[in-house]
């Protein structure tokens, strides 16, 4: 943690960032993110097992960006998210500093995009094998009991939007879901909407997402989000032979394609 | 009504099955009549959302067809769609979405009797399943 500290105050004090966005203390013993502008603030800055948030998801967000250069705290699913972010060119090299952080909270330093991908690809696979296993269990249920499953966890959505809000790859300004002219996904929360809702903010994540699985902890009514994006991640990996976050430069599954890929349902 | 009549919506390609089904027209092939087709400039802009929609008035089944692979007029449209709808299938068979009403295929311009072969197979099948009870009542429940 004092490396981090120090770190971060080095940074502003040469003025080689603006804004540093870490994490900080909250209420009730939670963390919560914290944008230290000033070198002696660098205090603030804690790093521990309670610290989940992608913060990756401020990078693009106009506000932030207005602060300046912007150093980063990245835990390993952030720094996935910062190559997907690049290889969808969002970000450039060298427009941000990355402050990777392991889970027993050692500092790595980041030259370059080159670096991250060099330690990405060291790390384990995208799924654990606990999440695999719930997702073979779901699988392995009938089609009646998935859709039952589905509509009663869908049924308690509200469309407050946290999951999009939380997402660090839901960056576009003008999403479907506020498209009216035609009205793409229905308003009011019932079934129908709530289903294509979350049909359309899987697939929009298809290829893309790096399973940080902040969705899910967004979720105030605790749907489990993230098993669609997981599914997801898992058939990408299965039929394309690609993972999402592993490189500044290859583009996401679903924006290409080999003449060869297989499929057995198309007559 | 006295019999379920399936109601099928076709998305279909203007330069492969469009073509195609018009040729089985030209050729006088008789097939089902259950199915509504709607004409795309090519299997690429065949957005995902359009489906449910299909599903959203009332569908039973969902033809989605386009030209062969390498065939495309914009050269990669329909590899690229071919992508989309692997992981698209996947995603509805996972939410608990019948896939087996929604029915893919490559039919040319030249394949006239394959578009009347394929529509009337799917006709079959979904007369077969039934109206999609659970789409109408998710449907409905937006309406109550």
């Amino acid at each position: 943690m004092d490396a981090l500290r120090n770190k971060a105050r080095e940074l502003l004090e040469n003025k080689l960032a603006q804004v540093v966005i870490g994490y900080g203390e909250g209420s009730l013993g939670r963390v919560r993110p914290v944008f230290v502008k000033e070198p002696a603030a660098a205090v603030k800055l804690v790093y521990d097992g309670r610290c989940l948030q992608n913060l990756a998801t401020y990078l693009l967000k106009p506000e932030v960006k207005k602060m300046g250069k912007i150093a980063l705290v990245a835990k390993p699913a952030a720094l996935k998210t910062v190559l997907q972010l690049a290889a969808e060119n969002q970000i450039v090299n060298g427009e941000i500093i990355v402050l990777g952080v392991t889970a027993d909270g050692k500092l790595i330093d980041f030259p370059d995009f080159k670096a991250i991908e060099a330690h990405v690809a060291a790390s384990g696979p995208d799924l654990s094998p606990e999440e695999l296993a719930v997702l073979d269990r779901l699988s392995h249920m009938s089609v009646e009991e998935r859709w039952a499953y589905w509509q009663e966890q869908l049924s308690r959505c509200f469309k407050c939007y946290a999951c999009r809000a939380a997402c660090p790859l839901c960056y576009c300004t003008r999403c479907t879901v506020e498209c009216n002219q035609p009205q793409w996904i229905p308003v009011p929360a019932h079934d129908l909407g709530n289903l294509e809702w979350h049909v359309m903010r899987a697939m929009h994540l298809a290829g893309r997402c790096v399973n940080c699985g902040d969705c899910g902890r967004a979720c105030p009514l605790d749907i489990p989000l993230n098993l669609l994006t997981q599914m997801l991640v898992k058939g990408v990996g299965e039929h394309f032979g690609q993972r999402a976050g592993i490189s500044a430069t290859l583009d996401h599954a679903l924006s290409t394609f080999k003449p060869n890929d297989k499929e057995n349902f198309i007559g | 009504m006295s019999e379920f009549e399936p109601r099928v919506v076709a998305f279909v390609c203007n330069w492969c099955t469009y073509a195609g089904a018009d040729l089985t027209g030209t050729s006088r092939i008789k097939y089902a009549p259950n199915v509504r087709i709607i004409r795309f400039p090519c299997t690429g802009r065949i957005d995902f959302m359009l489906l449910l929609k299909a599903f959203a008035n009332g569908a039973d089944g969902i033809i989605v067809s386009g030209c062969h692979p390498n065939d495309c007029h914009y050269t990669s449209g329909n590899f690229h769609a071919r992508r989309r709808w692997i992981m698209f299938r996947e995603l509805l068979d996972f939410m608990g979405i019948d896939v087996r009403r929604v029915r893919f295929a490559w039919i040319s311009a030249a394949e006239g009797a394959k578009w009347a072969q394929f529509v009337n197979a799917v006709v079959k099948d979904i007369r077969a399943l039934g109206p999609y009870q659970h789409y109408r009542q998710v449907v409905g429940a937006g309406i109550q």
